[in-house]
């Protein structure tokens, strides 16, 4: 899935979801800007209202490396024409 | 915060000072039901919190309760130096025999509260202090130990007075320091203090300013004054766009919008921090320019909070363009800024690089940010060009270069 | 030299598991040769470590921990808890406390001002982001991240003082630029009552051999400037001070506070006006613009040291080639 704002792009694998019932969970936990949420039903969401928000801080990357393996995640720079925060 | 004459006076009294049997109210018909009660001439007095009540005609004498309503019927409506009223004041009329000056306010330089005392009550302390020197007493107290009677005594002693108005005086000047140092007040002053022709001792009018900081230790003495949480006492009322940027300010608790203030110009500025802010507002003025708004941005406040603060900036009538400028950031960050600015511009339908005529936020993350700035145009300046430089630049581009070489005209 | 701090300075940090403190305890620990923080308190949470700096519950701890005194104390708790946490610094013998927490009332101050003079302490604050000696050690958030800091900060013969944390920086950086290094930056807060004033701090500043020159930043409110010109005038000061005012724009609103908690024109003492003119009485230079200050204060130094020479400092190659006004 992805969503994006004006200057940011979110991505999620929608397999590695698939495969790691617990990152959607540990995804809203780490983002201190609440970009992730994870609602009742274990389900992902990628709250649209927050994307600009997003710091950099690649909590959700480094998260997602660890749980499911490299670009599970990918925050991109909409700004930067599309480059992907390394 | 200050507090209205009625309520500095409800202080005093509570602190076991004694005052006249004085009444307040909002209603001419009530003022007259008072003035029965106090039974005799009474003196009615503007409620508001201004100086100058007396020459304004804010303070009228009355024989009777019938002409005690009418004068306050007249005060309720008088409006003084912009500000309405809270009510009236109807105190007795006193028949002083003597008027001295008792205040407490903190001195900068000792660090401590200064008790000050004057036998010449009942005019501007100031101008006592420096006309006559000798009729003011000076005492510190500390601010650890406890408040002791020879303090006051000293201070009054000080200018002179003995006999039986220092013992009666001692005890009143001792509870005013306990009462300023109780309710965290910077200044808490009775003048005048009288000695009636009766030979009582009252405190006639009072002047009392609590430190807005300290506002929430004293909950329970603001709700029996009926002072509500959102009375900020301000020297003038807030304005509905001086409304609207706390609002946006308290929308999130990340980071700072303060102090958004109203101005008439046509610079509409998204500024900040705390000296920043004096700094940038001082230098569009010497550039000829007039700002639109003040305002202070730090903390690292989030897009959305730096975005609503420019859409309210931006949305000012008479505002056309913006000037985004910062000292050098260590904690706000440069791109977050950026993006708050620009997304309230796009939000808006405008071109951000037509309605942002300056961005100078040198510091954390700046060269993200001025991979955004670039990307949608935007004039921006690093750290090499002066805060005064940026707002030279952005006088020119908003209220243009005629502006700007009269202001050079006029300072050289 | 510097003055207050230097490499071997011993500190704390009280409050060091909030958030501002775990980022201002990273900063400190990784700019210049790395701050000595030899723990951190917040009470019930003994036992953690922030950033490899231990957490005790108290002060004492962290002093039984060290296995000696301690020199200094960063305070960043609420403004409530505040006057509490100073107490208790300064009655376990920390001679230096940086209290960065804003919003703490007047009569809070005065008592950790009071006690921290009868135990020889010193309080820089509060709401003031610390203290930097260029190069080699900040205490407090001044100058931001370490990369940050080493951007606008350098090491040279200029002391600042200034009522604006981030004006101490905004300052320090136009003097880098301009070849004119720091000998220590303090940021000693925006409140009406505070630890320590320019005046408190000249005498640190003119036993310095390194501080040739001295740079402030002021503003409308209280009596500070004052106080400093007095001093300048009663010490013979051997060094060239220059100012910068802000918030000239105050004068006309008599009142209002901006800016900083100190920020407010009450009588005719308090104007921007008035501090200019008291200042410039005491010879200290008053500039228009900040970036006139390096240029300014090379003239004046040039100047300066064909007087007086200071005593066993030889006179940099930008004074002797600078090209005064
Ligand atoms: S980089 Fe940080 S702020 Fe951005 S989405 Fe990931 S966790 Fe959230």
């Amino acid at each position: 899935m992805r969503t994006d704002g004006i200057f940011i792009g979110i991505e999620v694998d929608d397999e590695a979801l698939a495969s790691e019932p617990r990152l959607a969970g540990h995804l809203s936990q780490v983002c201190p800007v609440d970009i992730y949420s994870e609602p009742s039903d274990g389900e992902l969401e990628i709250v649209q209202r927050n994307v600009d928000e997003c710091v950099l801080c690649r909590l959700c990357l480094e998260i997602a490396h660890l749980e499911v393996g490299e670009n599970a995640v990918r925050v991109i720079k909409i700004y930067d024409g599309g480059a992907a925060l390394e | 915060m200050r507090f209205f004459e009625y309520e500095a006076r409800e202080i005093v009294k509570r602190a076991g000072i004694p005052v006249t049997d004085f009444g307040f109210t909002t209603d001419a018909a009530e003022a007259r039901t008072i003035a029965e009660r106090i039974g005799g001439p009474t003196v009615i007095k503007s409620q508001v919190l201004t100086g100058g009540r007396m020459k304004a005609g804010g303070v009228k004498f009355a024989d009777t309760p019938e002409q005690a309503e009418a004068h306050a019927a007249d005060i309720l409506e008088l409006e003084i130096n912009g500000h309405m009223p809270r009510g009236v004041l109807v105190d007795p009329k006193a028949d002083v025999k003597q008027e001295y000056y008792a205040g407490v306010v903190w001195d900068g330089t000792a660090k401590k509260p200064v008790i000050l005392f004057s036998d010449m009550g009942g005019i501007d302390i100031e101008e006592v202090a420096e006309q006559h020197p000798d009729h003011v007493g000076r005492v510190h107290i500390s601010n650890l130990l406890p408040i002791s009677d020879y303090q006051a005594k000293e201070c009054i002693a000080q200018t002179g007075v003995t006999g039986r108005a220092l013992q009666r005086l001692t005890p009143i000047v001792r509870s005013l320091a306990q009462l300023f140092v109780d309710n965290d007040m910077v200044l808490a002053e009775i003048n005048p203090l009288c000695e009636m022709k009766d030979g009582t001792f009252v405190a006639l009018d009072a002047h009392m300013d609590m430190e807005s900081e300290a506002r929430g230790r004293h909950k329970g003495l603001l709700k029996d004054l009926g002072v509500g949480d959102d009375e900020t006492r301000l020297a003038r009322e807030p304005t509905d766009f001086e409304l609207a940027g706390e609002e946006v300010d308290g929308a999130d608790h990340r980071g700072v919008a303060g102090n958004v203030t109203e101005f008439d110009g046509n610079i509409g500025l998204v500024i900040g921090a705390g000296g920043g802010s004096l700094t940038l507002f001082d230098a569009v003025r010497a550039h000829g320019g007039e700002p639109a708004n003040y305002c202070e941005i730090g903390g690292n406040p989030s897009v959305h909070k730096a975005c609503g603060l420019a859409k309210l900036v931006l949305t000012k009538p008479g505002v056309d363009k913006i000037a985004v400028m910062m000292s050098i950031v260590s904690n706000t960050r440069v791109d977050i800024v950026a993006r708050g600015v620009i997304k309230a511009c796009l939000e808006l339908g405008f071109d951000p690089a037509e309605k942002i005529a300056i961005f100078r936020i040198p510091g954390a993350w700046e060269e993200e940010g001025f991979k955004i700035l670039e990307k949608y145009g935007i004039e921006y300046a690093d750290r090499s060009v002066s805060m005064h430089e940026a707002a030279r630049r952005a006088v020119v581009k908003i209220t243009g270069p005629d502006a700007v070489a009269a202001a050079a005209e006029a300072g050289s | 030299m510097s003055i207050l701090i230097g490499a071997d300075t011993t500190f704390i940090v009280q409050g060091i598991t909030g958030r501002e403190a775990v980022n201002l305890t990273r900063e400190c620990l990784d700019y210049g040769a790395g701050a000595k923080i030899v723990g951190g308190v917040t009470p019930g949470r003994k036992g953690r470590d922030v950033h490899g700096v231990p957490v005790y519950d108290t002060v004492a701890q962290c002093v039984e921990a060290h296995g000696g005194p301690i020199d200094g104390s960063v305070v960043t708790v609420p403004p409530a808890f505040t006057k509490d946490a100073v107490f208790e610094a300064i009655e376990n013998a920390v001679k230096l406390i940086v209290v960065v927490t804003e919003r703490i009332p007047r009569r809070d101050v005065a008592q950790m001002v009071e006690l921290a003079n009868m135990r020889g302490a010193r309080i820089i604050g509060p709401n003031c982001l610390g203290v930097i000696v260029p190069d080699v050690v900040k205490m407090g958030g001044i100058g931001g991240p370490a990369k940050n800091a080493a951007q606008a900060y350098s090491a040279g013969p200029i002391g600042v003082i200034s009522r604006s944390g981030g004006m101490t920086t905004e300052m320090s950086s136009t003097l880098t630029a301009a070849g004119l290094g720091q000998s220590t930056a303090v940021s000693i807060g925006g409140d009406a009552i505070i630890g320590s004033t320019y005046a408190e701090l000249m005498p640190f500043f003119e036993a310095d051999e390194q501080t040739e020159g001295i740079v402030i930043y002021t503003e409308p409110g209280g009596r500070m400037e004052a106080e400093l010109s007095q001093w300048v005038v009663d010490n013979d000061c051997r060094m060239p001070i220059v100012a910068f005012m802000a918030g000239r724009f105050m004068d006309e609103m008599p009142g209002m506070s901006f800016g900083h908690a100190g920020t407010i024109v009450e009588g005719k003492e308090d104007t921007a006006a008035e501090k200019i003119a008291r200042l410039a009485d005491a010879g200290i230079t008053v500039a228009e613009e900040i970036s006139e200050i390096p240029e300014i204060m090379k003239s004046k130094l040039a100047a300066h040291v064909e007087h007086k020479p200071p005593p066993g400092v030889s006179v940099p190659a930008w004074v002797r080639g600078g090209s005064p006004l």
